[in-house]
């Protein structure tokens, strides 16, 4: 049986709860990071600026880090994962990975986490 | 009393206390400080000691649904924070702005306190006095009830024009009879399972960012909440901002345009047929005047001033049309503009003409416990006690529209009369729940000369601030809100949502029993209960016509308030009965009659923001870039949080966004120190380059000071002169009284070079600071 985290990063607002709220799970000191966003914001046509697009390359993705164990203490206790628990987005899922990976299957641009 | 049936939420444990894991939880909502008004259900751990240990969103409260921004999943750090005022403190008026603090009793607190505003009420008068509050947090009623007590109509809310919320509310109310806000489904216990409920087709988000802001009693992620069952995003915003990137289409606005935006949408939908001909022939009034007035308002003209292309604006006023629910998520950036009312009163009525108003996905109007924008206790009080203040409220005979419904007084006319005494003399001030001077307040050294002219200042606080160094005598120590009991009757719908004590306030007291004690030194009466308990239980009968007792709101929370679409329709928004709106024709005022009894002009306008590109283009040559302020903070609540080291490492410095071009042209780089400025001061800032801005506006974060930084006034009062954004800000109010200009200003940026690296200003200097020619 096998747990894991799936994240349908389309949704990610990066709004960095996760990250927060992991840290607190964690006792994490300032600079370390059990869950941490990545980002990668920029106007997709060539040449063209601000002004003159509306396609954007626009993501947030919350990569969960070594430090991450899954939330051992809090799942053994039958709780969600800290980060699932609080994210705003409601896009982070955990559970068992076959169930998983059905929504994985769904709905396209998502990735799955495990230990 | 009518006896209104709640419904309630239901809990795996039914107790709102329980044991879990060798820790004591508490079930219960969020009303500040810290943080923010949204009242978020929460769980909160705490050791057998009343230690907060930590604070968990509660997955059973249909709000926010067990989620939590960072704010509250940090909150035992500023709980817990070594930096908090822990007991009252006094000091000697000619050591404001020293760290000269000597700490009392609360005994000794309160005798100080009502000794020296009894003797400002004998010399001058009640009205002598002025209390201030900030944000809509869990103060206002009790503020007023304060005020009232004391026996002056003087509350303040510290913004110029009052320009966050009131704006858009006082207009609302004036010319439809009430305040609307989008339906999230909020009202309802099984949320967006209700049947009832229909999800928006759009949401318009327009002059706010949600998502991170949380404002007016809206969850910002509601938005993607709707997002996921098939609303359209229409964002406007000059920033790419999330939203704005998911969005259908994204007018790219320039700041203080809003207005000019609204009108050119009013007239595209008019001329084009789009509006809906049944809801504007029965439920409004003053169409064809609307119709003729806008008419020349071509969406060419629209482009030239808001930098939108005509094809866009169309667009997306075809998709408000053509919406079987729209939500305007409206925000400040109407307020801080000083012609807010007219700009809101357009926008707004883009929803009204379209058919959007009362109706499922569209905007509502919130049920309430206390209408707490109306002032807690003023018939009682102010028409029972103390008729003799009835007129003497600041600024309402100037500005008539600041009897349409709110019992806030000018706060521009405020800051004029300390100077001046004209026409009557202030001389104290009772600070609450805000620290302006680093926050809400334009051109802080005009306001910091204005305050110090008064002879007593209390204030009362969770931690030291710029406001309180520089002027406060007295300041009270005040608890956390998971150190107090309280009830949640914020902004946006109020739920029955109890805040309960779960960790220990050691000497710290609520704000309300705060007002309370001193309250009752003024006039018991006026207070007749024992503990804050009784107060709440007051508030929801007599208030609410809720025929339950605080402790009976404890137990049901979160409890829900009947609601009904259409009730225009059924007779129930008017005290009479009949069919219709609450105005004095019935109707959904689109020429306001109220706006017109009070000499404002009844239809909307247009007014090119001052300074600006279009309006002052000799400030251009020297002040190229167009400046916007106010930017939200994942991290931070307006200038709180900036002790709070998980959250200040995560934005540790004030920012200024950039186009990678205005970088280049101005030669500077990601992370350099800058100086802000424009013809009235300067800031600094720190560059953040970003595409998502457009290369000739730049936009600034507010509310910055460095609590780390020394205190003392000489030694540069918490970092404050060189952080306050607002320096370069003016006191000036829209023509109605209310709206300021926070968002559109013209500035340079400049690399603050060693040698030119602060803004000294001595204490001296400051406190005998004259106001400048132009203010
Ligand atoms: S599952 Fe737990 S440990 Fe892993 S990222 Fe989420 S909060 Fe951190
Ligand atoms: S909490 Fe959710 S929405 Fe927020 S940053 Fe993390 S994954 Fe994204
Ligand atoms: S929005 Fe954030 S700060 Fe406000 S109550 Fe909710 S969790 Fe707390």
């Amino acid at each position: 049986m096998t747990k894991g985290l799936l994240i349908d990063y389309t949704w990610c607002t990066g709004c960095h709860a996760c990250e927060t709220a992991c840290k607190r799970e964690l006792g994490l000191p300032r600079e370390q990071f059990g869950i941490k966003l990545a980002e990668y914001i920029w106007p997709m046509d060539e040449g063209k600026d601000f002004a003159h697009t509306d396609n954007w390359q626009y993501t947030y993705f919350p990569m969960p880090l070594d430090a991450c164990d899954l939330c051992e203490e809090r799942t053994a206790k039958g709780k969600l994962p800290s980060c699932v628990h609080h994210c705003q987005a409601n896009c982070l899922f955990y559970g068992e990975i076959e169930d998983l990976m059905e929504r994985f299957l769904e709905h396209p641009r998502q990735s799955l986490f495990h230990l | 009393m009518a006896n209104i049936e709640l419904e309630k939420a239901s809990h795996l444990i039914p107790e709102f206390r329980y044991r879990e894991d060798g820790m004591n939880v508490t079930r219960g909502s969020v009303w500040s400080g810290p943080g923010c008004h949204e009242g978020c259900g929460v769980l909160i751990y705490t050791d057998d000691d009343g230690k907060l240990i930590k604070v968990e969103g509660d997955p059973e409260n249909p709000f926010n649904k067990g989620r939590l921004c960072s704010r509250c999943l940090a909150l035992h750090e500023v709980v817990n924070s070594p930096e908090r005022l822990r007991h009252p403190m006094k000091r000697a008026r000619e050591d404001r702005g020293k760290d000269k603090w000597e700490r009392i009793t609360w005994d000794e607190a309160f005798d100080i306190i009502y000794e020296r505003f009894s003797d400002i009420k004998e010399r001058y008068g009640a009205e002598a006095i002025a209390c201030c509050f900030g944000t809509g947090r869990d103060i206002v009623p009790w503020i007023y009830r304060l005020a009232y007590t004391i026996g002056t109509p003087n509350t303040i809310f510290t913004m110029s024009g009052m320009s966050c919320y009131l704006t858009r509310v006082l207009g609302c109310i004036a010319s439809t009879g009430c305040f609307w806000v989008g339906d999230y489904s909020q009202q309802f216990l099984r949320r967006y399972e209700d049947p009832r409920w229909k999800r928006p087709d759009t949401i318009v988000v327009w002059g706010n960012n949600p998502l991170v802001a949380n404002a007016d009693g809206m969850y910002g992620h509601w938005a993607v909440d709707c997002m996921k069952l098939g609303s359209k995003i229409i964002a406007v915003d000059p920033r790419v901002t999330w939203l704005a990137a998911k969005a259908e289409v994204h007018l790219a606005i320039r700041p203080g345009t809003d207005g000019a935006l609204a009108i050119a949408m009013l007239n595209y939908i008019i001329s084009n047929d789009l509006y809906d001909h049944d809801f504007v022939d029965k439920w409004c009034y003053g169409f064809n005047e609307l119709a003729e007035h806008v008419k020349d308002f071509t969406l060419e003209k629209a482009e030239e001033i808001t930098y939108i292309p005509k094809e866009k604006i169309a667009k997306a006023a075809l998709m408000i049309a053509e919406s079987e629910g729209s939500i305007l998520q409206w925000g400040v950036a109407f307020d801080m503009t000083k012609e807010a009312l007219p700009a809101s009163q357009a926008a707004f009525a883009i929803f009204v003409i379209t058919g959007q108003i009362d109706r499922p996905g569209g905007m509502v109007m919130p049920t309430e416990i206390l209408r707490f924008v109306g002032g807690w206790g003023y018939e009682e009080l102010i028409l029972g006690k103390h008729q003799d203040m009835i007129d003497k409220r600041i600024g309402m005979h100037e500005y008539g529209l600041l009897n349409a419904g709110i019992m806030a007084c000018s706060t521009d006319r405020w800051i004029e009369q300390m100077e001046t005494g004209e026409p009557y003399k202030m001389a104290g001030i009772w600070i609450q729940t805000t620290n302006f001077l680093a926050c809400t307040s334009p051109d802080p050294k005009r306001t910091l000369a204005a305050c110090n002219k008064m002879e007593f200042i209390a204030a009362v606080d969770m931690f030291m601030t710029p406001t309180i160094m520089a002027l406060a005598d007295v300041v009270l120590p005040v608890s956390a809100f998971t150190e107090k009991v309280g009830l949640r009757v914020g902004d946006g719908f109020q739920r029955c949502e109890t805040i309960n004590r779960a960790s220990d306030p050691g000497d710290t007291r609520s704000d309300v029993e705060i007002n309370m004690t001193l309250g009752k030194r003024f006039d018991p009466e006026a207070w007749p209960w024992e503990r804050t308990e009784d107060v709440f239980s007051a508030v929801i009968k007599d208030c609410g016509g809720i025929d339950m007792t605080y402790e009976d709101f404890q137990e049901l929370a979160p409890g829900y308030q009947p609601f009904e679409y259409y009730r225009y329709e059924s007779g129930k928004l008017r005290a009479d009965g009949l069919p219709g709106f609450n105005t004095r024709t019935g109707r959904i005022e689109l020429w306001s009659t109220y706006y017109s009894s009070v000499g404002l002009e009844p239809l909307p306008y247009f007014e090119e923001p001052i300074p600006g590109p279009v309006s002052t283009p000799e400030l251009l040559e020297e002040y190229p870039l167009i400046l916007t302020t106010g930017a939200r903070s994942w991290f931070f609540f307006h200038s709180e949080h900036r002790m709070i080291d998980s959250l200040r490492s995560r934005h540790p410095w004030p920012r200024i966004q950039m186009n990678p071009k205005t970088a280049e042209i101005n030669g500077v780089s990601d992370g350099d120190w800058v100086w802000v400025e424009n013809h009235r001061g300067r800031c600094k800032r720190k560059v953040e380059i970003t595409p998502i801005i457009d290369p000739r506006i730049v936009m600034a974060d507010h509310g910055w000071w460095l609590p780390e930084e020394p205190g003392d006034f000489d030694e540069g009062l918490f970092g404050l002169w060189d952080m306050d954004i607002n320096n370069l800000l003016k006191w000036q109010a829209g023509r109605a009284g209310v709206g300021s200009n926070y968002k559109t200003m013209l500035c340079k940026i400049y690399k603050a070079e060693p040698g030119d690296e602060h803004n000294t200003w001595t204490r001296e200097e400051a406190y005998s600071y004259v106001p400048r020619e132009d203010d």
